[in-house]
C-alpha cells in the first residue's frame, strides 16, 4: 500500500498544457492570480472561468480530479461566505430575525469572495495536476537563479526538494516497518485519546529519526564521492527550453490579464 | 605506475583510541580486479574511504593516477577518477528517477547535456538496467538499486570502481547480479575493481587478494595462494569457500587434489 503512494497531486500526461515549459506555467499561474484580484465582477469571473474551462479541456485533467481538490478549502469558504453574509451591511434589507440580518450587499459580497477563492485554488491546482514535482523543482531554482546574486541558494534548495521527493517513499516504508517492530514488542498506537497517542507515537519516531539521520550521513558521502560540490558549475541531463508554444500562451495570459486589470 | 598507490598510510578516527589502519603499503595496478577481506574492524572501509578523498591519511600519502590526496584541488579529478560504490542501496541514490539519478555525477563535472544523455545510455546498458530508466528508485529490488549505483558511477568514466560490501544487504540474486555486473565491467571494460567484502565466495574471482586484520595488511596474493593457508583465514574469524575447504579436508584424508577454488573444479578433480 505504501509502495505506491504518489507525491503531491500531479497526474501524467502529454497534453500541450503539460508539455509547456514549467518556467513558463509558473510565471502564468503567478500572472493570472494576480489578475484575478483586479476582477470587479461576475462578468470577469465568467470570462476567467472560460480560460479555465479552456485550459481543463486542453489539459484532458478528468474534472472530477479538481473538484476534489477543492475539499480542503471547502472549510474557508464557508466560513468566508458566512461571515460575509452576516456581518457585511449595506444596500437592501433580505432578512431579519431578533438582531441578526442578512443584507444584499453581504450576500454580493460573500459570494463574490467565494468565487474568487474557487477560482484561486483551481487555477493553482491545475499547476501541480499539470507539472510533476521534478519539473516544478527545477522551475524553481531557474527562477531563483537571479537571486543566486544575492546569496539565495537557489540550487542547493532544488537539490534539497529533489532529495526529500526521493526519500519520502523510503522513510514511509521504514516507518511501516518500524511500527510493525513495534507492535510485535506491544506497543499501542490505536487506541487512547489524543494526547496519550501521540505519546505512543515517540518509540516510532526516535528510531524513525535516528535512521533518519544515519541515512543522510551515508547519503552525503555517496554525494560527495560522486562529485557533488554545491550548484556552481553543474550542468543538467534536460536542459529546459523555451519554445513558440510556450510564448504563445505566455502572450494569451499576458492579453487576458490586461483585460481583467483595466476592466 | 600504479593507478593507486598507499605509502605507508597510517590512520585513526580520533587520538584517543586505536588507530584504524597502520602503515598500509599497497600498489593497484590498471585493471586488476583486487578483493579486499577482513573482518569487523579490520580497517577495510576505511581504506576505501582513502582512495576517493572521503578520508585524509593520518600519516603517509595515497597516490591516484599521479596525484596526491592531500592537494584540494585533486580532490573532484581523483573522485572522477575512482568511484565509490556504498553498502547500502537506498542511501546512494539521489534522485527520483533511476535516469536523473546516473546523470548526477556527470551533471556534478559539468558535461554538456547531449554527453550526458550518451553516457547515461551506454551506463545504464553496462549493467543490463536500461529498461528501467524511468522507474523511482523504491520500486526497484536491492540488487538492481545497486546495479544503478554501479551505473552512476560508470556515467563518470572512471578508472578505478571501489566496492564497500556492495552485496552485504542484498540476497542470494541480487548479489550474484551486482558480482556478475562487477567482472563484466573488469573484463570487457577494463575498469580496475576493488572490491571489499566479507563473502569469502566472492573473492574466488579476483586477480589478486588482500586479506586485512587489526588495521593491517596480513597477505597479499592470488585466490590460490591465499587459500592455501585455510588455518590462518580461520583463526582470523574469515570463512573459506566451501569447496576449498573440502578440498582441504580431503587433502587431510591423504586424497589427492590439485590446487582448486570453484565447486565444478572440484567435482572435475574429483571424478
Amino acid at each position: 500500500m505504501l509502495r505506491n503512494i504518489t507525491i503531491g497531486q500531479y497526474l501524467a500526461g502529454n497534453s500541450v498544457i503539460h508539455n509547456l515549459d514549467p518556467r513558463m506555467k509558473i510565471i502564468i499561474t503567478i500572472m493570472m492570480i494576480t489578475a484575478l484580484f483586479f476582477i470587479d465582477s461576475f462578468l470577469g469571473y465568467a470570462l476567467f472561468f472560460l480560460a479555465v474551462i479552456i485550459i481543463v479541456y486542453l489539459s484532458r485533467i478528468p474534472p472530477i480530479r479538481i473538484l476534489r481538490g477543492l475539499k480542503p478549502v471547502l472549510f474557508l469558504v464557508m466560513l468566508t461566505l458566512i461571515l460575509h453574509v452576516f456581518f457585511t451591511k449595506g444596500g437592501d434589507l433580505i432578512w431579519r430575525w431578533g438582531f441578526i440580518s442578512i443584507e444584499s450587499e453581504g450576500l454580493y459580497t460573500g459570494f463574490f469572495m467565494v468565487t474568487r477563492i474557487l477560482l484561486l485554488v483551481v487555477f493553482t491546482s491545475l499547476l501541480t495536476l499539470t507539472t510533476s514535482p521534478l519539473e516544478l523543482t527545477d522551475g524553481i531554482e531557474y527562477l531563483l537563479g537571479p537571486l543566486k546574486r544575492i546569496g539565495v541558494p537557489a540550487s542547493e534548495l532544488a537539490m534539497m526538494m529533489t532529495i526529500a521527493l526521493r526519500f519520502i517513499p523510503t522513510l514511509l516504508e521504514e516507518a511501516d516497518k518500524i511500527m510493525k517492530a513495534q507492535m510485535a514488542r506491544g506497543a499501542d498506537f490505536e487506541s487512547g485519546n489524543i494526547v496519550k497517542r501521540a505519546r505512543n507515537l515517540i518509540p516510532l519516531l526516535v528510531p524513525l529519526f535516528i535512521s533518519a539521520f544515519r541515512r543522510a550521513d551515508d547519503l552525503a558521502l555517496a554525494m560527495e564521492s560522486r562529485c557533488y560540490h554545491g550548484g556552481e558549475g553543474r550542468t543538467r541531463l534536460y536542459e529546459l527550453k523555451i519554445g513558440i508554444r510556450d510564448f504563445i500562451a505566455l502572450g494569451l495570459s499576458i492579453i487576458l490579464s490586461l483585460i481583467f486589470i483595466i476592466f | 605506475m600504479a593507478l593507486i598507490e598507499l605509502r605507508g598510510v597510517d590512520f585513526s578516527y580520533n587520538e584517543m583510541e586505536a588507530p584504524a589502519l597502520k602503515n598500509i603499503n599497497l600498489s593497484i595496478e590498471a585493471g586488476e580486479f583486487v578483493s579486499i577481506i577482513g573482518g569487523n574492524g579490520s580497517g577495510k572501509s576505511t581504506l576505501a574511504k582513502l582512495l576517493n578523498v572521503l578520508l585524509l591519511p593520518s600519516a603517509g600519502e595515497v597516490i591516484v593516477g599521479g596525484m596526491n590526496t592531500f592537494a584540494e584541488e585533486n580532490w573532484l579529478k581523483i573522485r572522477q577518477k575512482v568511484g565509490m560504490v556504498f553498502q547500502n542501496p537506498d542511501n546512494q541514490l539521489v534522485a527520483t528517477r533511476v535516469e536523473d539519478d546516473v546523470a548526477f555525477g556527470p551533471e556534478n563535472l559539468g558535461i554538456p547535456s547531449p554527453e550526458i544523455r550518451k553516457r547515461v545510455d551506454q551506463a545504464l546498458e553496462a549493467v543490463g538496467m536500461d529498461r528501467f530508466k524511468d522507474y523511482p528508485p523504491h520500486n526497484l529490488s536491492g540488487g538492481q538499486k545497486q546495479r544503478v549505483a554501479i551505473a552512476g558511477i560508470i556515467a563518470m568514466e572512471p578508472e578505478c570502481i571501489v566496492l564497500d560490501e556492495p552485496t552485504a544487504m542484498l540476497d542470494p540474486q541480487g548479489r550474484r547480479e551486482v558480482m556478475d555486473t562487477i567482472h563484466y565491467l573488469n573484463k570487457e571494460k577494463g575498469i580496475t575493481i576493488i572490491h571489499i567484502t566479507h563473502f569469502m565466495e566472492e573473492t574466488v574471482g579476483a586477480d589478486r587478494i588482500v586479506v586485512m586484520s587489526q588495521g593491517s595488511i596480513d597477505k597479499i596474493g592470488s585466490p590460490l595462494e591465499i587459500f592455501r593457508e585455510i588455518d590462518d583465514l580461520k583463526k582470523l574469524g574469515l570463512d573459506v569457500p566451501l569447496a576449498v575447504e573440502m578440498a582441504h579436508e580431503l587433502r587431510k584424508k591423504g586424497i589427492k587434489i590439485p590446487d582448486i577454488l570453484s565447486i565444478n573444479e572440484l567435482v572435475d578433480s574429483l571424478c
